[in-house]
């Protein structure tokens, strides 16, 4: 059972630990705002959200599960909130492009 | 278990830093903003991997108010930016 849960947390983590890098490497690379915050929520979203599903299987109570669920919850909302933002802003041209 | 999430924060870390080349080159307001939002991010990852991998169970309150500050940033950039004129709040 443990060796169940600890390849589930290598797979997801690393696979989080890919979204990361492909965030990164979007918001090098990308040519504009837009296609830039397109990588970015990507990595907000999909590297943290796997992260913490690899963390949930290492958890020792279903407090601290829950309590790592509720970061992913918060920053989920968090993120399309700021992503939204930070799009009409660019959009609007308020920042300087 | 431990050396694996260790490993993979600092994984983490050193992509969000690489990802502040990004504030260094702009171009625009906009895309530094979305490279603080990426530190934000990675930062809570970071975090979270660091509390399990150490057994420090109050980094992960740490990795909630990160990301808490990192939405306020944002906000108070958005804000900053886009200021009409018949708003005066």
């Amino acid at each position: 059972m443990s060796f169940i849960a600890d390849s589930i947390t290598i797979l997801a983590v690393s696979a989080g630990a890919v979204f990361f890098l492909a965030g990164t490497v979007g918001l090098l690379r990308f040519p504009d705002s837009h296609s830039r915050l397109h990588a970015l929520t990507k990595a907000d979203n999909l590297g943290l959200g796997l992260v913490i599903l690899g963390l949930v299987f290492q958890a020792e109570g279903l407090l601290t599960a829950l309590k790592i669920t509720v970061v992913w919850l918060v920053t989920l909302l968090c993120g399309a909130t700021i992503s939204q933002l930070i799009a009409s802003t660019a959009r609007s041209g308020g920042a300087s492009m | 278990m431990a050396d694996f999430l260790l490993a993979a924060a600092a994984f983490v870390l050193a992509m969000v830093a690489v990802g502040l080349v990004r504030i260094l080159r702009g171009p625009g307001d906009a895309d530094r903003i979305m490279a603080a939002q990426l530190l934000g991010t990675g930062g809570i990852a970071a975090l979270l991997l660091f509390a399990k991998a150490t057994n420090a169970p109050a980094a992960v309150d740490l990795a909630l108010i990160l990301g808490l500050l990192a939405a306020f940033i944002s906000v108070a950039f958005v804000k900053g930016v886009t200021r009409p004129e018949t708003d005066d709040a």
